[in-house]
């Protein structure tokens, strides 16, 4: 049985003032013990609503509006209080962009491992100031990290080192599952190598379910082995990575490649994608992508397309479904 | 093109032996380098790249080309103007031929002025035009940047535009003065991949039709190779590398540059894991 599961969930960001914002829309899921996950899509796409939407970290003015989120069996949603801090600690945590929002700036590192494993000590926990220090220094070395950072202040780090301590936080309870939102956005592209390098040895090494919500297609398709693709708050297409690169679905995916190139090709061609998004606080009828689609036929804009089995995958796209469709047909024929 | 820029009085930018060199103050008195006998020139419209990993020093050299740093040693020459010794009428004088585009769409624009003032200040301090000459102005330089209609968007607040549409007013700021260079650190780096190309076919526009020259700053191999003709490679404060951009991202010399074109995630390339990194596919390959 999957590890994670969620059926219909809707998110809805309700202001004081203003319109809601239907930010993540009917989205089901699965996600496998073991398995690394990647949700791509542009700003503004859900992805990181719904990564919190997972780890019950919404807050006000986001609500979970409707939808099962079962976590190992529990129904996770209707969680709270007491119960919920228990499930937390025996399953889930989350990577945020910045490690410095993430990291109290006022304390030591030391001091924010004691925080975490204070917290959530059980019977028989060593919490005293060396048990703390040498589950922190261990906690350091799984992200390579020198043991004196453990006497630091959060500006004392680079940027790269505080993600690696807010990596360790993460893991210091041992979850199964681990959100990373956009956890290298923030830093420049050696140090972000060397970063995801840490996070997929981890992974590999510690066996728990990661999700990894990113913008940047290039680096969720390096590290996973699997990709959902979000636009306007669904999710469009779930595939395996290996098979996303080659055979992308949805337009919008492939839309998303072209972005893409390689710098040492002989020919460098980048394409955008015209358009934008639309306004998530008026109700889509038909295909969200639809507007800025090539292929879009009149049926986009009328009915809502499902995702539907492709190939290895899923996706939501009337054309597609119908191509494939066909093709399996003209198979059977011959 | 390059000859009528001459001729229209556009000067090269020239750069020779710069070094900059920051003290930081308290206990250990650290001194940091941030940029290392550093020579390089920008002919009238070019389109130069500097590339290199956060801390090389291509910001700080930014702020000594623009005045808004000076150099510890060396010199900086826009035509025969010392940029590095001009004092604040000078620099006003130089703003009004280098102008900069910076990496922050929403940080870059005052959140309460409309597009229409943002654009317009320079063209009255600058080119001394009246307001509503300015105005004129505005609408022409929101159509140049694919802000049409002009009337609608001129009225509007940064916070009712999405991060590409800021950008290209950033980009319709810069070119409020009539400069002969753009400085642009980072244009794209935090706009969504799919804006990307539309800002740079824009940078490039400018660039063919109105012989602006460009430095462009980046630690994205991709965009530089899209917009840039030469490359120079920075680290640590020095150039490590520079040539023609293509031959330099196809065949790098310096250790640094391959370390850097190995970093940059890319989709096409990860699809092959296992190949060796020297021959990574062409985006077509395997994709119908």
């Amino acid at each position: 049985m999957a590890l994670l599961q969620c059926r219909g969930v809707n998110v809805v960001y309700r202001p004081s003032r203003g319109e809601r914002i239907w930010a993540v829309r009917d989205v089901g899921l699965d996600l496998n013990q073991g398995e690394f996950v990647g949700i791509v899509g542009e700003s503004g796409c859900g992805k990181s609503t719904l990564g919190y939407a997972l780890t019950r970290m919404l807050r006000p003015p986001a609500r979970l509006e409707s939808g099962v989120i079962t976590f190992d069996g529990l129904d996770i949603a209707s969680l709270s209080g007491e119960r919920l801090r228990r499930q937390r600690r025996n399953g889930f945590a989350l990577v945020l962009q910045s490690g410095m929002n993430a990291l109290n700036p006022v304390r030591t590192v030391a001091h924010q491992f004691g925080d975490v494993l204070k917290a959530h000590a059980q019977q028989g926990d060593d919490v005293s100031a060396d048990g703390i220090g040498q589950r922190g220094t261990q906690l350091l070395a799984a992200v390579r990290l020198e043991p004196d950072v453990m006497r630091r202040f959060p500006h004392e780090l680079s940027g790269g080192m505080r993600q690696r301590v807010a990596i360790a936080l993460a893991l210091a309870l041992q979850p199964r599952l681990i959100v990373f939102d956009e956890p290298t956005t923030a830093l420049d592209v050696i140090v972000q190598q060397a970063v995801m390098q840490t996070i997929k040895d981890l992974q590999r090494d510690l066996g728990f379910t990661a999700v990894l919500i990113s913008h940047d297609l290039g680096v969720v398709l390096e590290a996973t082995d699997r990709v959902i693709v979000m636009y306007a708050g669904r999710i469009v297409e779930d595939q395996p990575s290996a098979g996303l690169v080659h055979g992308p679905h949805h337009p919008y995916t492939e839309a998303l490649l072209d972005c893409y190139a390689d710098p040492r090709a002989e020919v460098v061609q980048l394409s955008g994608i015209p358009g934008a998004p639309p306004d998530l606080s008026l109700p889509q009828n038909g295909c969200s992508f639809a507007p800025r689609c090539p292929l879009a036929e009149p049926i986009c804009l009328a009915q809502d397309p499902q995702l539907s089995s492709l190939g290895s995958g899923q996706a939501a796209c009337h054309v597609r479904a119908r191509t494939a469709h066909v093709e399996l047909e003209a198979d059977s024929v011959g | 093109m390059s000859a009528d820029r001459i001729s229209s009085g556009v000067p090269p930018m020239a750069v020779s032996g710069v070094s900059k060199v920051y003290r930081v103050r308290g206990r250990d008195r650290k001194i940091v380098t941030a940029v290392d006998d550093v020579s390089f020139s920008i002919a009238p419209g070019a389109a130069v790249g500097l590339v290199g990993a956060s801390g090389s020093g291509k910001s700080t050299l930014a702020k000594m080309i623009t005045g808004s740093e000076r150099p510890t040693a060396g010199s900086i020459m826009f035509g025969d103007v010392a940029v590095s010794r001009l004092r604040a009428g000078g620099l006003r004088q130089l703003h009004r031929q280098v102008q900069m585009v910076f990496q922050d769409p929403y940080a870059a624009l005052n959140p309460l002025h409309t597009v229409e003032y943002t654009v317009m200040r320079p063209c009255q301090n600058f080119l001394g035009m009246s307001a509503a000459r300015a105005k004129r102005r505005v609408d022409e330089l929101l159509e140049t940047v694919g802000l049409t209609p002009a009337s609608q968007f001129a009225v509007k607040l940064p916070h009712q535009l999405s991060g590409g549409q800021r950008q290209r007013v950033l980009i319709a700021r810069a070119l409020a003065s009539d400069p002969g260079l753009i400085v642009a650190d980072e244009p794209v780096s935090m706009l969504d991949v799919s804006l990307r190309a539309g800002i740079l076919e824009l940078l490039a526009e400018l660039r063919s039709q109105r012989g602006i020259s460009l430095l462009y700053i980046t630690h994205d191999l991709l965009s530089a190779r899209v917009i840039t003709d030469e490359l120079l490679v920075l680290h640590r404060g020095q150039i490590v590398e520079r040539g023609p951009t293509k031959q330099v991202l196809q065949q790098p010399q310096n250790s640094y540059t391959v370390q850097l074109l190995d970093a940059v995630a890319n989709p096409f390339a990860a699809s092959t894991a296992g190949a060796s990194s020297a021959d990574s596919p062409s985006r077509d390959r395997g994709r119908s």
